[in-house]
């Protein structure tokens, strides 16, 4: 291809990058290290409170932001160096928990508590996705020919489903006396409460996740089961080799880059995992990374934010992903370079 | 939340093109408003829509948007729903503006009551006050001989007899969705017990007596409530009590009209309503009062802000009261107060009374502080003395990133 026309292609796409995710990007890495505050003064206000029939006024001291001439409160930004990422990680109380080995006294720390399930979520749905979209991918290809079209439009409604509203119905399905949760304490016999208690919402959040993302694997693998060399197979076939067989040493080969590139979407998407959170208020048993940051954007009733932390947890974030990223990275490249020769 | 909204979106779209009905004008300027969801605003917003040209986005989410949207010039709302939380954000950021002399254009009929003034200035106009009060199963209490409760300790007490009677699922309700509602729990409990919340120079005043007592005694209300009660906010209370699963809560007021409503409630005619239970005997209800009420934008022209509080004013009058009497406890004249409104009036008239909720800068900080560390000690994971201790470390970092403490 000519360079020309190679950059007509691919400019709009690289400006689009460049202008929503390279530069907010950099202004978030600058954030980080950066703190806006307004400029506060004390003054003595009176405020009345109306009662049921007569107000209450109090006068107190109040810290309020300064207002500019032109009607708009004063801020001042400066540099804090590392002060934001201090603040999040809060390593002084991490080492001070590891030196008397508590493990309980790790998890108080936001960051570290948000961590551990991160990453146990990432990697504990990542060979579930796999397996199971494989399995759906494999019976569906042995499947009768009639029904194929129909047990593919079914496999891949979950993937359909925006992520909110598919974590909300789960919540909705287990919470309280939601109809599984009634269900499950008919057979039972006890009462159940899947929302009580750290593990059983962990346990439900892997469930959706992989019940969500398995038909992404499906398809993928799905269409790579097209490309399998009959030729391999039925020699395999002839020599003996059993189902398993041929699964582990000619087809799961096959599909190799297939199941490194699954691996490399779901460890971006699980690693900012987020909607599992808000969709099942989990907040008090389970945080995530990406909810962590959230919350210190979301302003409170006073209209604060905590912007340079929140600048500082999305930077550790994305450091947390290239570091999920750079092994089966360098397997990619690894094949991609030995292929050239 | 989402089904709600489309919900609403729609009744937004047909609010606009709602017939002219019952106003004295029909309003000329194009106006809009941003508020909270909740009943009394969709009787107060559908009234005035009744004068045209009117546009009501009526959004939970509300506190998110309004800052920012009050920021922009122009306003993208002419009139915003606030309560005495909510407006810290707008005053700070000067983004509303003074209404006295729109009061005495249009004001013929508020009474002194409801104009709140700040330094002097009429900031805003309440329409309705509201605080937590105690709902319970006046049968439950009556069949089983429980006198209505007047403390926490009684709260418990007769918790735990409706528990070995066994009528209900859980005796106990309470708003402790970790996040905003916890904490408001804790900020109704603490200076019920005294505390205070800060001290002179802005540091966080929590850690102390008063506040190991408020933990103790949030804490021993989960013997009695529904396991899952740390997801549990004020209309899956509201629910719960509907659906005749729990027998007593401590709740907001704005709630009480939902349980006789026949539509949606098991219980109608049930449940009765007494002052906010107190921690101490002798102490106030351990609770805090809270107005509602409307702000006009700084960010428009005089002529909008003369339209937007004219059409407030008529959606604030005497006959939207008469037709929504029980949404809320109203302020306007010519509210009537009901056998529902009892425990609110209750509540408010106390003597000592509740405090009200004291919205600064430092404490919009303090609520985040505790509504992301009291979970662990609900869950056990943490003691009192180490989760006091936790929240002040947390409101004392925010504090600083925020320039409150140096």
């Amino acid at each position: 291809m000519k360079f020309k026309t190679f950059a007509a292609f691919v400019g709009p796409s690289v400006f689009m990058m460049l202008l929503f995710i390279a530069a907010p990007l950099v202004s978030v890495f600058i954030q980080s290290f950066q703190v806006t505050q307004s400029v506060l003064e004390q003054v003595e206000v009176e405020t009345c409170t109306p009662g049921f029939l007569t107000q209450t006024c109090t006068t107190e001291i109040k810290t309020v932001p300064v207002l500019g001439d032109d009607g708009k409160t004063i801020t001042e930004t400066r540099w804090v160096g590392l002060e934001s990422y201090r603040n999040v990680l809060q390593m002084d109380k991490f080492w001070e928990a590891v030196g008397n080995g508590s493990w309980n006294d790790i998890m108080q720390i936001d960051f570290w508590r948000a961590l551990r399930f991160t990453l146990s979520f990432t990697l504990l749905t990542l060979p579930l996705v796999i397996g199971v979209g494989l399995a759906i991918a494999l019976a569906v290809n042995n499947a009768a020919r009639t029904i194929r079209g129909p047990v593919i439009f079914i496999s891949l409604l979950p993937f359909i489903i925006t992520p909110v509203i598919g974590s909300l119905s789960i919540y909705w399905l287990f919470v309280g006396d939601g109809i599984l949760t009634a269900m499950m304490e008919r057979w039972t016999g006890t009462n159940i409460s899947m929302f009580a208690q750290a593990w059983t919402i962990e346990l439900l959040m892997y469930f959706y996740r992989v019940w969500h993302v398995a038909p992404f694997a499906f398809v993928i693998f799905y269409a790579g089961l097209q490309t399998v060399n009959m030729d391999t197979l039925e020699s395999a076939v002839i020599d003996g080799a059993s189902r398993w067989e041929r699964l582990r040493h000619v087809i799961v080969p096959h599909l190799m880059p297939l199941i490194i590139f699954i691996a490399l979407i779901h460890l971006m998407d699980c690693y900012r995992v987020f909607e599992e959170i808000v969709g099942f208020r989990s907040q008090a048993h389970v945080i995530s990374l990406q909810w962590l940051t959230y919350d210190f954007m979301t302003p409170d009733d006073a209209g604060n934010r905590a912007i340079s932390r929140a600048s500082a947890s999305a930077m550790l974030t994305m450091i947390g992903i290239v570091f999920l990223l750079v092994l089966p990275l360098r397997r990619t490249w690894r094949d991609h370079k030995g292929s050239a020769h | 939340m989402f089904l709600k909204r489309i919900a609403l979106a729609g009744a937004v779209s047909l609010m606009g093109s709602a017939a002219f009905a019952a106003c004295s004008y029909q309003n000329e300027v194009p106006v809009k408003s941003l508020s909270a969801g909740f009943e009394a605003w969709k009787a107060v917003t559908d009234a005035m829509a009744e004068c045209g040209n009117f546009q009501a986005e009526l959004d939970q989410e509300f506190r998110t948007k309004q800052p920012a949207a009050f920021e922009a010039n122009p306003s993208l709302y002419h009139i915003g729903g606030v309560s005495n939380g909510t407006i810290t954000p707008l005053m700070n950021a000067g983004t509303i503006r003074p209404l006295d002399d729109l009061v005495e254009k249009y004001g013929q009929n508020l009474t002194p009551n409801q104009l709140i003034r700040i330094n002097g200035e009429i900031m805003a106009v309440a329409m309705m006050v509201n605080t937590q009060h105690l709902m319970y199963r006046s049968d439950i209490l009556a069949d089983l001989g429980i006198e209505v409760p007047v403390t926490w300790d009684e709260v418990y007490a007769a918790a735990d007899k409706i528990k070995e009677a066994g009528v209900v699922d859980y005796p106990l309700g309470a708003t402790m969705k970790s996040g905003w509602n916890l904490a408001q729990e804790f900020v109704n409990m603490y200076p019920g017990f005294g505390g205070a919340f800060f001290n002179d120079d802005n540091t966080t005043a929590v850690n102390s007596e008063a506040g190991m007592a408020a933990l103790e005694t949030m804490k021993k209300a989960l013997d009695y409530t529904d396991p899952e009660v740390l997801v549990s906010d004020s209309t899956y209370v509201q629910q719960q009590f509907q659906q005749g699963k729990i027998a007593m809560a401590n709740l907001w007021a704005s709630r009480a009209g939902a349980m006789n409503d026949e539509a949606e409630s098991q219980v109608v005619g049930k449940i009765a309503m007494s002052a906010a239970p107190k921690a101490t005997a002798d102490g106030a209800p351990a609770t805090t009062l809270w107005w509602d009420g409307i702000v006009i934008a700084s960010n428009i022209s005089d002529e909008e802000a003369d339209a937007a509080f004219r059409l407030a004013m008529e959606g604030l009058d005497t006959e939207m009261v008469t037709s929504a009497n029980d949404a809320a406890i109203w302020l306007v004249n010519g509210y009537q107060p009901t056998e529902i409104a009892k425990g609110a009036i209750e509540t408010a008239t106390a003597v000592p009374a509740p405090p009200a909720y004291p919205s600064t800068t430092q404490m919009g900080l303090l609520h985040t502080a505790l509504g992301n560390e009291l979970p662990a000690f609900l869950t056990g994971e943490r003691d009192a003395e180490a989760t006091l201790v936790a929240i002040e470390e947390a409101y004392t970092t925010s504090a600083k990133e925020a320039g409150v403490l140096k």
